[in-house]
């Protein structure tokens, strides 16, 4: 098991996934700001919180310590009732507004 | 040649990540972003998380991606109801983003680069190790989730129940004025 996992991981440092979640991270952003449409914001939200997770998973494997996969798992758990909750308030929205646009939902803007 | 894994996987998961967010269809991003959840649960395997690995696949690539797709199909949307782009918004966050991205690269640049060290902790992200720490040291939080799960599961359900017992889900009205109130 150990050796066939330093086979694997082979020349890839820290740096590697850091640059990995950071790309990621700024993907998300872009969806954020350039796109319109609920369901692909959260979605890009999604994306965000990938890009953390994974970097949680590499820094765990870096120290040898598993709490930071634990993080993981309960950020896992935290997203899913986020996105279950979200859809809903979008299932609204839409029901009130009949489009999922977010220029529209515009009452709170000041 | 196995290290190059690496670099496949990355490179696919940057590349539907950014069809994500430029291509136009709510459909395709959905699917795409299903592609980019399979490439990190492959870098979760890389680096030995065995349980990560399946439980985002089950969770993320499984449960909310297909509560996503459902409702996405459910509300009917497709490239017609996707609202107009403006070139100018597109250009604000890639530069924005972009900026954000420069300040964050700026602050790793000093780490040194060493190299992960498998070889003093190979089984730490099987279930056996993961499972005793979640049921020790992590028992609250463990029992908090649930109950958070419950509540989220018991807001959805609020939310989604229409008010008026007699109205059902045909009374969707076609004609509304997205200004007017609700009543």
């Amino acid at each position: 098991m150990n050796e066939v996992n330093q086979t694997v991981l082979s020349g890839i440092t820290i740096n590697h996934y850091l640059v990995l979640s950071i790309i990621l991270f700024c993907i998300g952003v872009t969806g954020i700001i350039i796109r319109k449409n609920l369901i692909v914001l959260i979605m890009c939200i999604e994306l965000m919180l990938n890009a953390v997770n994974l970097l949680l998973v590499a820094f765990s494997r870096y120290y040898g310590d598993a709490n930071g996969q634990l993080f993981v798992f309960f950020i896992m758990a935290v997203a899913a009732a986020e996105v279950a909750v979200g859809l809903a308030i979008l299932i609204v929205a839409y029901q009130h507004a009949r489009t999922t646009n977010v220029d529209v939902f515009n009452n709170l803007k000041w | 040649m196995i290290a190059a894994s690496f670099y496949i996987i990355s490179f696919i998961a940057i590349v539907s990540a950014l069809l994500v967010i430029f291509l136009k269809n709510p459909m395709y991003n959905v699917i795409l972003l299903v592609v980019t959840f399979f490439c990190i649960a492959c870098h979760y395997l890389l680096l030995g998380a065995t349980f990560l690995a399946v439980s985002h696949v089950i969770v993320y690539a499984g449960a909310i991606m297909v509560l996503l797709l459902y409702t996405l199909m459910m509300l009917n949307l497709n490239r017609s109801d996707e609202p107009a782009r403006i070139p100018r918004n597109v250009v604000i966050g890639t530069v924005i983003a972009g900026i954000l991205g420069m300040i964050l690269f700026s602050t790793i640049v000093h780490i040194d680069s060493k190299q992960i060290d498998i070889s003093t902790n190979g089984q730490i992200g099987g279930v056996k190790n993961l499972g005793k720490f979640m049921l020790k040291e992590y028992l609250f939080p463990f029992e908090a989730v649930s109950i958070l799960l419950l509540a989220a599961m018991a807001g959805a359900v609020m939310l989604g129940k229409t008010k008026d017992p007699n109205q059902t889900i045909e009374t969707f009205p076609t004609d509304i004025n997205p200004s007017e109130p609700n009543k």
